[in-house]
């Protein structure tokens, strides 16, 4: 579990130049990270990369804070 | 060399083979389509050739596992087609067929390079257009239609990834000597072009080297007319 959320946290941090310490399981990438909608397209992409994983377009709208790219991985691995 | 991987579409004639050649002689990294990869009748240790239909989803699926060996940061989307004809006589299936590799392919071309120049953070597209799509040009409904298309892309897909120092930009040539305008190249549309002359591959190829390279960094979603003065806004 830890390890999932511990990526996804550090994917997160290095897309959106963000301190891991401002970054919360509830984080939403848009509205407290401040991501634009290209960064939430390169986040998706970063995920896949890491976790060896095929993100369909329609699911990756749904992944829009740390918990709910968590849950994506761990229910997809 | 960095960014200096290319991949130009349709590069075996015409326009094409002028922009093939010029960024090999510049130092660029090659690699060239067309539909029948044996049609280049030109090597060089630097170009490498593949086959591609674009207008082909198989021929296309094929091609991406090329791109992704290569790992292109520059991208020409040159390949194109006409097949002109008054509009009253035109056929649909000329109409899809020249929309469909026209401006259909361009965006199935560019979905494959695209990623990867994001995670680079640094990319060229450029599109080759024609100055039919802005001025218009009888017998070529579906052409203009297709170039003009081509321009919007353009300028919107610059505006998505200009924030990664990925420019896009388009050319629309005028009347530039090559198979393609052998036998509509007459005096009476030379006489109207200011600079009195068909423009030759060179002239469009001189530019594509300028807008692969970081000389042209704050230039992006462009169309650059190069037709010796014959469409002026």
């Amino acid at each position: 579990m830890s390890e999932v959320l511990d990526k996804v946290v550090e994917i997160v941090c290095n897309q959106l130049s963000v301190n891991k310490d401002d970054v919360t399981s509830d984080s939403s990438f848009v509205e407290d990270l401040g991501a634009d909608s290209l960064d939430t397209v390169e986040l998706v992409m970063a995920f896949e990369e890491e976790f060896g994983l095929e993100i369909p377009d329609d699911e990756a709208e749904n992944i829009t804070t740390i918990k709910s790219a968590v849950d994506w991985i761990q229910n997809n691995s | 060399m960095v960014n200096k991987k290319v991949i130009v579409t349709g590069g075996n004639r015409g326009i094409g083979k002028g922009i093939v050649l010029s960024l090999l002689e510049h130092g660029y990294e090659v690699l060239a389509t067309c539909r029948n990869a044996s049609n280049f009748d030109f090597s060089h240790e630097n170009l490498s050739v593949a086959n591609l239909d674009i207008s082909d989803d198989a021929s296309i699926e094929a091609f991406s596992v090329s791109v992704e060996e290569f790992e292109p940061n520059i991208l020409i989307n040159n390949a194109g087609i006409t097949k002109d004809n008054l509009f009253l006589r035109m056929s649909e299936d000329d109409w899809n067929e020249v929309i469909n590799t026209n401006l259909n392919g361009v965006f199935k071309i560019t979905k494959l390079v695209v990623k990867g120049m994001l995670k680079r953070r640094w990319g060229r597209i450029i599109n080759i257009s024609s100055i039919s799509g802005s001025m218009g040009n009888p017998g070529q409904t579906n052409y203009s239609a297709s170039k003009a298309g081509v321009d919007a892309f353009t300028r919107s897909l610059a505006k998505e990834l200009g924030s990664r120092n990925i420019t896009v930009n388009s050319i629309a040539p005028g009347f530039i000597e090559t198979d393609m305008t052998q036998g509509i190249l007459a005096q009476e549309i030379l006489d109207k072009i200011p600079l009195k002359r068909a423009g030759k591959v060179e002239d469009v190829a001189s530019l594509v080297n300028f807008l692969s390279s970081e000389e042209s960094n704050y230039i992006t979603g462009q169309t650059l007319v190069v037709d010796g003065g014959l469409f002026m806004k």
